[in-house]
């Protein structure tokens, strides 16, 4: 039985990275909208439902392959957010903790019940012509979707990363999350600039929307059973932090795959809750998080 | 059944008279005077998860009771009752028991004559607990906890399988598809979620399965959602059973079959049991995964004349014709059935008149219907197959539409 | 919060109608919408505690609940204790359950989200651990059998647990009215408005937020035993899942956060526009859609909750802001 487990871990290990990929792209959207915006957004698991929705069916109605997809569904993501953000979160809320928890809650309310009366509640899988083509690694198979979505998500890190060390939109929205009156007497706009990252953190969901889809399902409800990981990887990984999101999301998949050799499917579960715990206790800001 | 039925009924003697008093009161009010035969709706409540994650079976469901009650009612509705029609009250029990259960109350005060659900068996026992205070006619049109059915309670009903005669008529069906190949099956892998649905079922399977020499190597339980069965997929590779055994939801039911296919897990058959997946959206959308997967479960009887024509008349509209039509459908017929023999809605009589039901079910693969504690003994489960695109009944032969193909090809 | 004669009468001529309502109700139905409006404004209070008055945001409430219905459920399948004495277990494990995370969370200097975050991975945490143990069940859940007797804490009829869950819900009321007029309740509402202050005034912040979430976990953990023995059935997901969680911060925010009734107008609010919609759509879905936007409505214009409309119309000043 060990010896089993035991032979199954370097595959557990890779299973736990490329799944970890997907995880951290989840978790960008939400370190960054949490990390500069300091709000816990309730909606965010209904917009991955709904970027996986669009994806859908661009696939059913138009045959673009989700892949190609991410170019459609990430812009209307940022417009999305942004729209949401600018005209009712930011413009609602006046900056109040249980209002914005409020506002976001009932956003996600009439997104997922939105989606059920346009959509169905029946579950939607799709097949593309490789989602069984693989590379032969020996001890595992890697199907082609997976191996795409773990390159994408490294692309968009990178990509983000690059917007948020090397533009000026990016400084700025370091400045706002850094220090938000400082930031405003400088001259940023600084509700455009939160109006921005909340886009950017929507677009992101879009692009992991695209990515799960062909890996996993779609239904009115499926957008939380991502999200409570998110958090983990976000508090893990430090707020604000895209390379903390990125290795904070190997770690956790690692944890999860690895987990559940070990202590079985459903047990295995608790290492994710464990590490949750156990860094908010010892180190709170996380990995790479700076000061609270 | 009939002692604590006696208890029972002594203990709300005064809340029977009480609400018997106050529908007596209701239905004068609505009855019309002067007109010869009365024929005021029977009503029957219809309480399934609308909104929550179960809300596309609980749409299933009501789309079949409201089917079959159009039906009733376009044939002349309950002739023993001068022609009484049928009228359905919706319930969305949110997934939740107790919501489940205020449902009841609610339509009990607005005159239900009897009730259908809950797909979910929390909220089908904590519904139909609250049903049995005042002696409403409860039929479980989904829900496989035998639990249900196992409390001596003589006002619920159940006319498909639960998960203990499912479990053994899996057993039956596989051992006899094994010996039809030359028995080269020895070895199961289960594969079950993690709740009472797939853990219950699982145990009552391994036992089964001992009974004809098939043995249970590995017994996985999963999550509830699972997001990646990789691990799963190569612990079943290593473990190498004959067939492997899923009993779990649609959505991971799919995931595995997928990623089985991926990790190039290879057996003999993909032999589910409750399989929420299986269905013909599955087979049509993924049939290449589909492909030879066996499935048992509630299904309809395919040589039947009107089971054709429910299944054409349900894709025509658009829909799938998923085991929750025709389950919800003939629960329906079945408490009608109970109206028109008691010729009347009096809870006791309908009561009686359902336990002793003989309803013959022309578009499901049963015998005729005997009630013992609640229970359905005339239910069947079949083995089903995806064959080239289609689903093929292969288990019993009695009701096998095509013989099976085993080992998969 | 001292009392003015019109409010005493009021709050009195409001128990007095609650007490003898199910003798002008006859519709078990409504007795029964009662009692869970009374259990949700109670449980609402419990997060009030923690939440309102003491500022201490959690997403977790619902760990108390399950833990209190595991253990008297427990207790009684396994040891045949009455669930009239397995109730107090029930609270002893909550308040017990609260001193460790509150302990651990507090200690640690977790405030604001972060605080809230932990109280939601220990409760994923209890759901997990809740699944794969024997002796709650596992997966499958904890079946009680239907026996109605006090000594049970069960009712055979809509009426028992009426009055169970008005009891639950004036003994809420009475703590959160001690509360405001006691000492402790003023260092609550001072950690509230700045902990940092409060503690160089001299006020022991980590006790007080301690004893706040012991008594949120104890009466978490008797509305578990009520939910156990009203419903007969608890599994992992009805003991540990986000909804309660939700629910609970969710009918004390509409109805006003820091205040003795805020809890339960919000709770009679939010599940009357619940079955009002319901009522009327019959297309599942778009009720809730309804009840989103009226959630978000709300709370752009009532900030402080509904309880914020009858102080601006009574002609009082002061009081706690929230």
């Amino acid at each position: 039985m060990f010896s089993e487990v035991l032979s199954l871990l370097p595959a557990g290990i890779i299973n736990g990275l490329m799944f970890g990929a997907i995880y951290a792209l989840v978790a960008l959207g939400l370190t960054l909208i949490y990390g500069v915006l300091h709000i816990i957004n309730f909606a965010h698991g209904a917009m991955l439902m709904l970027a996986m929705y669009m994806a859908y069916f661009l696939f059913k109605i138009l045959n673009i392959d989700p892949y190609v997809a991410i170019l459609i569904v990430t812009p209307a993501g940022f417009v999305f957010g942004y729209t949401i953000y600018r005209w009712g979160i930011g413009k609602l809320s006046g900056g109040r903790d249980q209002n914005i928890l409020l506002i976001t809650l009932g956003l996600s309310i009439i997104l997922e019940n939105s989606a059920l009366v346009f959509f169905t509640g029946d579950q939607q899988t799709i097949s593309l012509p490789y989602s069984y083509e693989a590379f032969d690694l020996g001890f595992l198979y890697l199907s082609y979707p997976k191996v795409i979505s773990f390159v994408a998500s490294l692309v968009i890190c990178l990509l983000l990363w690059m917007l948020m060390t090397l533009t000026d939109l990016g400084k700025a929205i370091r400045a706002v999350a850094k220090q938000r009156e400082g930031a405003r007497l400088v001259g940023i706009d600084v509700e455009h600039v939160f109006a921005v990252t909340f886009g950017i953190g929507v677009a992101c969901l879009g692009a992991a929307g695209c990515m799960l889809l062909p890996i996993f399902y779609v239904d009115p409800y499926t957008g939380n059973i991502f999200v409570i990981v998110a958090f983990t990887i976000v508090v893990l990984g430090g707020m604000g932090s895209i390379v903390g999101a990125l290795l904070g999301g190997f770690i956790i998949g690692i944890t999860e795959s690895v987990g559940g050799l070990i202590l079985g499917e459903s047990l295995g579960q608790v290492g994710i809750s464990l590490i949750f715990i156990l860094i908010l206790i010892f180190r709170p800001t996380g990995i790479f998080g700076s000061k609270v | 059944m009939t002692k604590s039925h006696k208890l029972f009924a002594g203990s709300r003697r005064q809340f029977i008279g009480r609400a018997s008093a106050t529908f007596a009161l209701a239905s004068a009010g609505l009855s019309i005077p002067h007109i010869a035969k009365a024929a005021s709706a029977v009503k029957i409540g219809l309480i399934h998860p609308a909104t929550g994650w179960a809300a596309y079976p609980a749409a299933q469901l009501r789309y079949g009771a409201q089917m079959a009650i159009a039906d009733i009612n376009a044939a002349g509705g309950i002739k023993s009752m001068g022609g009484a029609p049928v009228e359905a009250m919706l319930g969305d029990s949110q997934t939740k028991p107790e919501i489940g259960a205020a449902e009841v109350e609610k339509m009990n005060e607005a005159g239900v004559n009897a009730i259908q659900g809950c797909y979910q068996s929390a909220v089908g026992l904590a519904a139909s607990a609250t049903a049995a205070k005042y002696n409403i006619p409860f039929s479980v049109d989904v829900g496989v906890s035998d639990k249900l059915v196992q409390r001596d309670l003589p006002n619920v009903f159940r006319m498909a399988d639960g998960y203990g005669r499912i479990a053994s008529d899996a057993s039956i069906n596989l051992a006899e598809i094994n010996k039809a190949a030359g028995s080269p099956a020895k070895t199961v892998a289960i594969v079950h979620e993690e709740s009472e649905f797939g853990t219950g079922t699982a145990k009552l399977v391994t036992q089964a399965l001992a009974k004809h020499g098939l043995t249970v190597i590995e017994t996985i339980k999963h999550a509830n959602p699972t997001r990646n069965f990789d691990n799963i997929a190569l612990r079943l590779k290593a473990a190498k059973p004959d067939i492997i055994m899923p009993i779990n939801y649609p959505g991971e039911y799919v995931l595995l079959a997928k990623t089985l296919r991926q990790q190039r897990v290879d057996f003999m058959a993909s032999y589910s049991v409750l399989g929420g997946g299986f269905n013909f959206k599955f087979v049509e959308e993924m049939p290449q995964i589909a492909e030879n997967m066996i499935d048992v479960n509630h299904w309809y009887d395919p040589s039947s004349a009107s089971g054709q024509a429910m299944r054409a008349r349900t894709e025509s509209e658009g829909k799938y014709f998923t085991f929750e039509v025709y389950c919800a459908y003939m629960s329906i017929l079945f408490l009608v059935d109970g109206f028109e023999r008691a010729g009347s809605t009096d809870k006791e009589a309908v009561n009686a008149a359902l336990a002793s039901s003989t309803l013959n079910v022309d578009f499901m693969p049963y015998g005729p219907t005997k009630m013992v504690n609640g229970q359905n003994m005339g239910s069947r489960a079949v083995a089903i197959q995806a064959q080239k695109g289609d689903v093929q009944v292969i288990a019993p032969s009695s009701y096998a539409s095509a013989s099976a193909i085993f080992p998969r090809s | 919060m001292t009392f003015s004669l019109k409010t005493a009468l009021l709050i009195l001529l409001g128990l007095l109608t609650a007490i003898l309502a199910p003798l002008g109700i006859s519709s078990k139905f409504q007795l029964d919408v009662l009692t869970l409006i009374f259990f949700t404004a109670y449980i609402g209070q419990s997060w009030n505690i923690l939440g309102g008055y003491a500022g201490q945001f959690s997403f977790g409430g619902v760990m108390f609940f399950g833990t209190g219905a595991y253990t008297s459920s427990i207790l009684l399948t396994s040891f045949g204790v009455p669930p009239i004495i397995g109730i107090f277990a029930a609270i002893f494990m909550g308040a017990f359950l609260g001193l460790i995370v509150g302990y651990l969370s507090f200690r640690s200097g977790l405030r604001g989200s972060y605080f809230a975050l932990i109280t939601l991975a220990f409760a994923e945490l209890l759901r997990v651990l809740a699944n794969s143990v024997e002796f709650t069940g596992g997966g499958v859940g904890l079946f009680l059998t239907y026996a109605p007797g006090l000594h049970n804490l069960q009712f055979n009829s809509p009426t028992g647990f009426y009055y169970f869950s008005l009891v639950l819900l004036v003994i809420s009321l009475a703590i959160a009215m001690w509360l405001e007029r006691s000492r402790f309740g003023a260092q609550l509402v001072a950690i509230r408005e700045n902990e940092d202050a409060a503690e160089a005034l001299g006020i022991d912040t980590l006790k007080c937020k301690i004893y706040a979430i012991m008594i949120m976990g104890g009466m978490g953990g008797a509305a578990g035993t009520f939910y156990a023995q009203k419903y007969l059935y608890i599994d992992p997901p009805i003991s540990y899942s986000i909804a309660l969680s939700v629910e609970m911060l969710l009918v004390t925010i509409v109805g006003g956060m820091g205040t003795v009734f805020g809890p339960l107008v919000g709770s009679f609010f939010l599940h009357t526009v619940n079955e009002f919609a319901r009522h009327f759509i019959d297309t599942p879905g778009v009720s809730l859609i309804v009840y989103g936007f009226i959630l978000i409505l709300i709370i752009s214009f009532l900030p402080n909750g509904l309880v914020g409309l009858f102080r601006r119309t009574r002609k009082k000043k002061d009081d706690n802001d929230a």
